[in-house]
């Protein structure tokens, strides 16, 4: 008789190592650690900002330091003491670079490993990337084709330089700097990140890409992303992630903003990879991220995550219906396994007439991780015939882990329609014995059935982001399954 | 082909085969009758290699192999299908896909290379017209919301897809209609070949009128205590079980 059994596969998913757990050793320029107004202005100086963008900074740190560190959620973590963290650090051989080959070559050894080498990346039909290695843009390609279309893709830091109205006119309009704490912190402290702006009327060609990458240890990393499409617009913004196996908890507060303005369309997907922590629970990234997308009149904002990551997530990607007609989606796989914990979801506010938001989550837990969905429907008054259908599956597999889901639904207009619907499975030993019988092994069964599970989703991914995420979910389940 | 020898087996400390022999040759089909707890099924998992069940006494052979210690996919790699009284729903995954997938993990482990698209595309219609089964079918996720028939025809069209060697078909007429019935077992029959062999498990004698055993065996508390012709199947719808038990005791 067969001698693998799910509990030597759930020994197997324990051992295995963080496949991504290197460390590139890359010169930095590493700020003392510590907060205090001392430091911001340094950050503000180092980035060579116009002094409006260091007084926002000083506003957003005078607000940090009067809030308190969230405990809703269903995550229990030791808290980063934040007077510990460095709050900026950049390679600092040269920061930016015309082509590939003045790059370090440690960088690109790093990109090799894994398996997003730039050179690739650029052959690639129609991916331009931004590459973040900690906190400064170090590569952008694929400028020129964007260029001609006016479109605008760089890092925030050239952004505040270069396009000062664009950024002083939208910079903390959808996710303000009270809004809550990471937030508050991200605005004082933010490194570098993503500016994207689509002009009126243009289709992006290609599909913008970011990866980001925590690298040095003991830095926080506090990304900023500012998508701007403007009226009949569409651009779809692929976001990835992967770091380093370290010892220490590292800090990630992100801030994306996505504006859709009239008839314009944004498509924001993500697949997030931070080292998760040892099958112990030890080390890994603690994500606490804000993300949040205005959508005007006739506007559609879908994100689409896949996460796999992280010792602890906190993360809601949310859509505020703001226009008429406007339309809100969210489609999202969350992976936990060993000791990771996630408590994810997305929030939908409709304030316009006719707006209408989706909402598919899919959780699967192994080991003794905890998976949470927390959602918010939030139909205001003069909302007028909104519709919102919410699906919250979730995936068990073995006994110690647990899923939750936390729905809250309000609404103050009777013509409102909601739906929800929740369901919880856990991968029984039958479907893997008619599988077996079928002449199909444990794992590539598990593999299929996870894959069948998470369909739904994995189709709202463009086509190469599919595969890569297909392959992080065997990676993060089914330990040698490729 | 198969070949059992005082078979014994135990799910959780409780013995439920207590000395099976049992011998089928290519081109033969046995069907299994007996009431309800008699072992059938137990039977019928313990050959396909559910790990449930613990063998403590006697061997299987398969072509003159012992398959005692095989897990059940390399069972299946070697030829050996069942149909599930019960079949799994898997969500998400497509019929299309879970064959796909058995097929080409079956011929890796033989050594063999994947099967090209367009061949597997062609053995698909084939067997989907052997069968009148209308390839949406294809599309739809395993099981997930299947009618007992269409369950049923599905475990036939993967038995076709597959060729196996050994067919077990455990209970395949519960759950089913007449027409159903009838659906069923002209597939059981068209899959037939010189070269195979088809166990067929069931309690009832009706799907014995259309598929006609060459061999008849009655389990009865794990073991088997009476093997017949056809006849023997029509005697006991008439007599019932009782007229075996009455024997066993006498």
């Amino acid at each position: 008789m067969s001698k693998y059994t799910e509990d030597d596969l759930k020994k197997e998913l324990e051992t295995k190592e963080y496949e991504y757990g290197f460390y590139t050793d890359i010169k930095s320029d590493t700020l003392p650690i510590g907060l205090n107004e001392e430091i911001v202005k340094a950050i503000s100086k180092k980035k060579g900002e116009p002094s409006w963008m260091t007084e926002w900074r000083l506003d957003a740190f005078k607000i940090w330091k009067k809030m308190e560190e969230p405990e809703w959620a269903n995550v229990k973590y030791k808290k980063p003491d934040f007077q510990k963290i460095s709050y900026y650090s950049a390679p600092s051989n040269k920061p930016k670079y015309n082509s590939l080959d003045e790059v370090d070559p440690e960088l690109l050894a790093t990109f090799k490993k894994l398996g997003i080498s730039i050179d690739e990346q650029k052959k690639l039909a129609g991916v331009a990337m931004d590459v973040v290695i900690d906190s400064v843009s170090v590569a952008t390609t694929f400028k020129d084709t964007l260029n001609k279309k006016g479109i605008i893709f760089c890092s925030i830091s050239e952004a505040i330089k270069n396009h000062p109205d664009l950024i002083k006119k939208y910079i903390g309009s959808v996710v303000p700097k009270k809004d809550n704490f990471y937030a508050a912190l991200n605005s004082a402290v933010f490194s570098d990140g993503s500016f994207c702006y689509i002009p009126k009327g243009v289709k992006c060609p290609m599909e913008l890409s970011t990866y980001f990458r925590i690298n040095e240890a003991g830095t926080g990393q506090f990304e900023r992303t500012l998508v701007i499409a403007d009226k009949g617009s569409y651009v779809s913004y692929l976001e990835g992630c992967s770091a380093p196996s370290r010892d220490e908890n590292q800090l990630h507060a992100a801030v994306v903003e996505l504006i859709a303005l009239d008839d314009a369309e944004i498509k924001y997907s993500t697949v997030q990879n931070w080292y998760p922590g040892d099958s112990k629970g030890k080390g890994g990234v603690f994500n606490f991220v804000t993300k949040r997308g205005l959508c005007e009149k006739n506007a559609k904002i879908s994100w689409t995550q896949v996460e796999t990551g992280s010792a602890v997530t906190w993360k809601y990607p949310s859509c505020i219906l703001k226009g008429d007609n406007s339309v809100g989606e969210f489609h999202s796989i969350a992976v936990t396994n060993n000791f990771q914990q996630a408590d994810t979801g997305t929030k939908m506010i409709h304030l316009g007439d006719n707006t209408r938001s989706t909402i598919i989550s899919k959780g699967i837990s192994a080991g003794k991780s905890q998976n949470s969905y927390r959602g918010l429907v939030h139909i205001s008054a003069r909302a007028n015939n909104a519709r919102n259908f919410s699906q919250c599956d979730s995936l068990l597999i073995g006994n110690k882990c647990g899923a939750h889901t936390f729905p809250y639904i309000e609404t103050k207009n009777k013509s409102a329609q909601v739906e929800h619907e929740a369901t919880t499975s856990k991968i029984g030993e039958d479907q893997i014995f008619y599988c077996n019988q079928r002449g199909i092994d444990t794992e590539k069964a598990i593999a299929l059935i996870i894959n069948g599970f998470s369909k739904d989703v994995l189709n709202k991914l463009p086509m190469e982001f599919a595969v890569e995420a297909q392959k992080l979910l065997e990676i993060s389940l089914e330990g040698s399954v490729g | 082909m198969l070949k059992i020898n005082n078979l014994h087996a135990k799910v959780e400390d409780k013995e439920i085969l207590k000395g099976i022999d049992l011998e089928i040759k290519a081109g033969e089909i046995h069907a299994i009758m007996g009431p309800n707890g008699s072992g059938k099924s137990t039977l019928a998992s313990v050959i396909a290699g559910k790990e449930d069940y613990e063998i403590t006494k006697g061997e299987m052979l398969f072509k003159n192999n012992s398959i005692d210690e095989l897990s059940a996919e390399e069972r299946a790699h070697k030829g050996i299908f069942m149909s599930f009284q019960y079949p799994i729903e898997i969500p998400g995954v497509t019929i299309t896909n879970f064959i796909k997938t058995a097929i080409n993990e079956t011929r890796k482990a033989r050594g063999e290379k994947e099967m090209p698209a367009n061949q597997m595309l062609k053995l698909l219609r084939e067997k989907c017209s052997m069968l009148e089964i209308d390839r949406k079918f294809l599309s739809r996720s395993i099981n997930d919301g299947f009618s007992g028939g269409e369950k049923k025809r599905n475990e036939i069209f993967q038995m076709a897809m597959l060729e196996p060697t050994l067919s077990i078909l455990d209970e395949t007429d519960s759950g089913l209609d007449i027409d159903a019935l009838k659906v069923v077992a002209s597939g059981v029959n068209k899959l037939k070949t010189k070269t195979n062999a088809t166990v067929v498990i069931t309690h009832y004698q009706r799907l014995l009128d259309y598929i006609i055993p060459d061999y008849v065996h009655v389990l009865f508390d794990g073991k088997i205590v009476k093997s017949g012709n056809k006849n023997l199947a029509i005697e006991l719808e008439k007599k019932g079980y009782d007229w075996i038990k009455e024997e066993i005791n006498n």
